[in-house]
C-alpha cells in the first residue's frame, strides 16, 4: 500500500501508516484522510496537530483516553469527549487520527 | 482501594540502550496503564540511567525514548521510585535526572514531581507492599 502526493509515492505499512515519519506533509494528510473517507475540518486538524505536537514532545502517540482528556483540557468538553471524537474519526480517534497525522499506531492499539 | 485494583511495580535494572529491556518495559507500562491498576516504577542498578537528562542516541542509531517517561503522568503513572544507593554508586544525583511531573487531579491539577528518591531499605518496603512485581 502507498499514497501519492504530487506524483511522489509515499510508502506505508500494510495498514496504511506511513513508514517514514519525515514523509509527512499537510498535503499527505489530506490524501490519507481521503483514503479513510474522512473530510478534514478545523476540528480534525486540531486533533491531528495535537497528536503531532504530543509525538514531538514525548516520542509516542497518546492512548485514546489520554488524547481525549488533553483535547478536553485544551479545546473544551464539547470537542473533548468520546462521542464527538468518534464522529470526527469513526474508526477510532487514536488509530485513524494517528494515521492521518503520519504517526505510528499508538502503543497498545490492536 | 477499589475492588479488582492491584498494585503493580515494574522494576527497571538495565541501562536504557544496548538491550531492549528498558524500552519494552516502558511499552508494557503504557499498555498496562489502560487497565486502571495502581502502577508504579522502580529504578535500580543501571536502570537509574534510564531517567538521566540530555540523552542523545544519534550516534548509536536508535530512538531516544527518554522523553516518553515525561508522558507517564498522562497515563496516571505518578510514582517513579529511584534507589539512592544506585545513583550514588554511579556518581549520579537527583539533579542528573529528568524533571518528571504529573498533574494531581485531586489537588486542582497542581504539578507534582513523579520521581521519588528512596533508600535501599525503603525500596524493599515499596516492593513488599506490591501485589505484582515485574522485573526487567
Amino acid at each position: 500500500m502507498s499514497y501519492e502526493v504530487d506524483g511522489q509515492e509515499i510508502a506505508t505499512d500494510e495498514e496504511g501508516y506511513i513508514t517514514n515519519l519525515a514523509d509527512w506533509t499537510p498535503e499527505l494528510a489530506e490524501v490519507i484522510a481521503k483514503a479513510e473517507d474522512v473530510e478534514m475540518t478545523d476540528e480534525h486538524w486540531a486533533v491531528v496537530n495535537f497528536l503531532r505536537d504530543y509525538y514531538e514532545e514525548y516520542q509516542i502517540a497518546p492512548a485514546v483516553r489520554v488524547l481525549i482528556k488533553a483535547i478536553k483540557k485544551s479545546m473544551g468538553p464539547e470537542v473533548g469527549n468520546n462521542k464527538y471524537m468518534y464522529e470526527l474519526f469513526p474508526y477510532g480517534p487514536a488509530k485513524q487520527a494517528c494515521k492521518i497525522a503520519g504517526l505510528p499506531k499508538p502503543t497498545g492499539c490492536v | 482501594m477499589e475492588d479488582g485494583v492491584k498494585k503493580f511495580l515494574y522494576v527497571n535494572r538495565k541501562a536504557p540502550y544496548g538491550t531492549i529491556y528498558a524500552l519494552e518495559a516502558l511499552e508494557v507500562v503504557l499498555i498496562g496503564a489502560a487497565f486502571d491498576q495502581d502502577v508504579s516504577l522502580a529504578f535500580l542498578d543501571d536502570g537509574v540511567f534510564q531517567l538521566t537528562k540530555g540523552q542523545d542516541t544519534k550516534e548509536i542509531g536508535v530512538k531516544n525514548f527518554s522523553p516518553t517517561f515525561r508522558a507517564l503522568g498522562d497515563y496516571e503513572v505518578t510514582k517513579l521510585y529511584v534507589e539512592k544507593e544506585s545513583l550514588d554508586e554511579r556518581g549520579l544525583t537527583a539533579d542528573d535526572l529528568q524533571d518528571i511531573t504529573y498533574e494531581d487531579e485531586d489537588d486542582d491539577w497542581a504539578e507534582k514531581p513523579s520521581i521519588l528518591i528512596v533508600s535501599r531499605s525503603e525500596m524493599a518496603d515499596v516492593m513488599a507492599g506490591q501485589d505484582v512485581i515485574l522485573s526487567f
